[in-house]
């Protein structure tokens, strides 16, 4: 077990949320974890993301070396197109298709979506509307947590512990509403706009 | 015990807690700020046995540490790269005064800029003061440094320097915890004069300070974050300082096959660094920020050998952080095959939130004053409204450092610039620019000062401005005119009125002020979602 994961969004979508709690997953099950995050300036609207690995042995660095990542799993389909050289040749991109438009020279939707397809391992979740469906649209970072758990290799009872744990402090409903939004990305479809991705099962 | 996953600053202030720390003060700043939020939030604050205050300025942070090791307390101050420029006087002039109480001062530097104004090495700090330093390369080193850094100041009576960087800062890793050790009691310094820095007096301290530098030498050499590890390739030793180390480590596969130094504190640990340099013709010296220790190697000239290569021979980037990626190069390691980058992304810089205040302050001056140059100049600040120099609002002319805004305007002022305007926030206002404002006052200068005032240090988090809802009566009482210092709510629904009042103020040959004053609209929503409204409430 050795996993190299970028998590790519925007400011203000919950980004470090994701990441803290894929670690704590990890962490809780013996697992060494590095985790490396932006804070600051950075977060007002701009691009966020964190380097996340984990292991059985010793980790020593905290940022993931190019070509090496096995996952990109990102909040927004533009930033997840960000990250693609550290992404190993079979390594996975999952993505939420609600693009965040908030530049002037944001690019075409479909040509955005189109580079992911063309991944060979893809996985494409209208994040927007899973939620909204399963009534927890604010949780859009935790469906996509559930879109990318089969890339995790983490137990999903683990994941479920660790969004107890991050949201702790939040209270009953908080935690209930995260965990509901995990299994909808589990069990998300693909959108039906989407041409045929690989998915591993 | 088990391992907990904690950023490298909580895990160094979780150190602190555990070594006996005391009182722990702090000018927030990225990347430091979590050092003194996660000993604000601990039991040991809460309980009373900790004292721990945000403080107007890194220079005040650090006196007050000063003066708990005074008396006897480990003490700590924690700050950003550039708030030890703020901090630099206490900072070089402590190390001859010496700790009394153990005297740890946190800097967290910021290599690649992710969120400052330049990427300055505190280790060069340490040429100025003489002054040991700990670089912990991972978190748990961060988590054991502040017992080992207390132990070093209390036994040779020096403040410690522990220097973190943004990746070792923000980075989450598993650690193990300790044992806790007890707090010192109060003891007053039983040799008193050495804080009496009269010239007579300072000279002997500062001699002693220079003698001691062969003990702070030993020390590294000794100690345990120094580590000289034998491999069998000697084609080329490594030198890798802080995190550097398991960068090389990582790109390594784990096992180094060359000759290792690993360097975690300072002085340069002469003995070890000997001892690499005879085995290897060829030295690499991987260092997060500065060729710091590259550069004490190369000399002047360049030595011929052992040759010494790193940022300033080429062999790796001259500026920005570190890589795994840039440390595999520099090694010869073959890149590694990856997917091919996507042409599509296009730059997602920060902006400032809707609904920002500062968006209507930037709205109202820009109609004001027009396109610049002869619309005049906006000297602007250290925050979040600095984000106005970008588009839409391109607002604001100038971000040097901490107060600068005001100094500068005034200086233009003088030099025949009109309208020259100041725009800092409220916190920024009483970090650095009060002593500016009062030149202006005693000056008469032709300036409009307009401090944006959300009532929050918003950048770093939300912390408490220091001199919330204080801010008229401090203008008042430097000197300026009460009848120019102006009150306005920065909201879209008043921005006519505004345009008014920045145009009489501008049109006013002397020093105004004037606070638009609005909560930020962050700290606001945090608050609201906290304490669900019974009624009324904030309308904003």
């Amino acid at each position: 077990m050795n996993r190299n994961i970028i998590l790519a969004g925007v400011g203000g979508q919950g980004l470090l949320a994701l990441a803290a709690v894929i670690g704590e997953a990890a962490r809780a099950l013996g697992l060494n974890v590095r985790q490396a995050e932006v804070h600051g300036m950075a977060q007002r609207g701009g691009v966020v993301q964190s380097h996340l690995r984990y292991a059985e042995r010793s980790l020593h660095s905290n940022l993931v070396r190019v070509g090496t990542a096995d996952l990109v799993l990102a909040l927004e389909p533009m930033e997840a197109l960000r990250y693609l050289s550290y992404l190993s040749p079979t390594g996975a991109v999952v993505s939420n298709t609600v693009p965040l438009v908030n530049v002037p020279d944001y690019p075409e939707e479909k040509d955005v979506l189109g580079e992911i397809e063309k991944l060979e391992i893809n996985r494409l979740v209208d994040a927007g509307a899973v939620g909204k469906e399963g009534g927890a649209l604010q949780a859009g970072n935790m469906v996509m947590l559930g879109a990318g758990a089969p890339f995790l290799e983490l137990p999903h009872e683990a994941l479920i512990a660790g969004i107890e744990t991050v949201f702790s402090g939040k209270g009953a409903s908080i935690i209930e509403t995260n965990v509901r939004a995990f299994r909808l990305g589990l069990a998300a479809p693909r959108p039906t706009s989407t041409s045929q991705a690989s998915f591993p099962p | 015990m088990p391992a907990r996953l904690l950023l490298g600053n909580e895990a160094l202030a979780q150190g602190a807690l555990d070594a006996g720390l005391s009182a722990a003060y702090a000018y927030p700043g990225t990347p430091s700020t979590e050092i003194t939020e996660y000993v604000l939030n601990s039991p040991d604050v809460a309980d009373g046995g900790v004292v721990s205050h945000w403080t107007a300025n890194e220079k005040t942070a650090l006196e007050a540490a000063l003066g708990a090791s005074y008396v006897g307390r480990r003490a700590m101050a924690s700050l950003k790269h550039v708030g030890l420029n703020v901090a630099a006087d206490p900072f070089v002039n402590s190390a001859i005064a010496g700790a009394n109480g153990g005297l740890i001062i946190n800097v967290a530097d910021d290599p690649s800029m992710h969120s400052s104004q330049n990427e300055q090495d505190s280790r060069v700090y340490l040429d100025l003061a003489l002054m040991p330093c700990i670089e912990p390369a991972d978190q748990q080193e961060a988590y054991e440094a502040p017992a080992h850094a207390f132990d070093l100041s209390e036994r040779r009576r020096v403040p410690v320097l522990i220097r973190l960087t943004t990746r070792l800062s923000h980075s989450r890793g598993t650690i193990t915890l300790g044992e806790k050790l007890p707090r010192n009691p109060f003891s007053l310094p039983d040799d008193p004069k050495r804080y009496v820095l009269l010239p007579a007096l300072a000279r002997q301290s500062y001699a002693r300070l220079v003698e001691r530098q062969a003990d702070f030498v030993r020390e590294s050499e000794e100690s345990r974050f120094n580590r000289y590890t034998d491999g069998p390739d000697r084609s080329v030793g490594i030198i890798a300082c802080g995190i550097a180390h398991g960068y090389v480590l990582d790109v390594a596969g784990g096992t180094c096959p060359h000759p290792l130094l690993k360097i975690g504190q300072y002085p340069i640990p002469k003995a070890l660094l000997e001892k690499i340099m005879q085995t290897c013709d060829r030295i690499l010296v991987f260092e997060e920020g500065f060729p710091y220790v590259e550069a004490k190697l190369r000399g002047l000239p360049a030595r011929s050998s052992p040759i010494v290569h790193g940022r300033l021979t080429g062999h790796l980037p001259r500026t920005g952080e570190l890589t795994p990626q840039a440390v595999a190069d520099a090694l010869g390691i073959n890149r590694l095959p990856a997917a091919e980058p996507s042409p599509i992304p296009v730059a997602r810089p920060p902006a400032l939130c809707p609904g920002c205040p500062h968006a209507s302050t930037c709205n109202a001056l820009s109609e004001v004053l027009g396109s610049r140059p002869k619309g005049g100049v906006v000297f602007s600040d250290i925050g979040c409204y600095t984000l106005g120099a970008l588009p839409p609002y391109e607002a604001i002319d100038t971000c040097v450092e901490m107060g600068a805004s005001i100094t500068m305007a005034k200086g233009a002022a003088a030099a025949g610039l009109h309208p020259a305007i100041a725009l800092i926030g409220d916190s920024t206002f009483t970090h650095s620019g009060l002593t500016g404002l009062l030149d202006c006052v005693n000056e008469n200068a032709d300036v409009t000062v307009v401090i944006a005032d959300n009532l929050t240090i918003a950048m770093t988090g939300g912390q408490p401005s220091s001199a919330e809802n204080r801010l008229a009566a401090i203008c008042a009482g430097l000197g300026v005119d009460c009848n120019h210092i102006r009150v306005i709510e920065p909201h879209p629904r008043n921005h006519a009125d505004n345009v008014t009042v920045f145009a009489e103020e501008v049109a006013y040959p002397g020093p105004s002020v004037i606070i638009a004053q609005r909560e930020c609209i962050q700290t606001a929503g945090r608050r609201a979602r906290r304490k669900p409204r019974q009624g009324g409430g904030d309308a904003r």
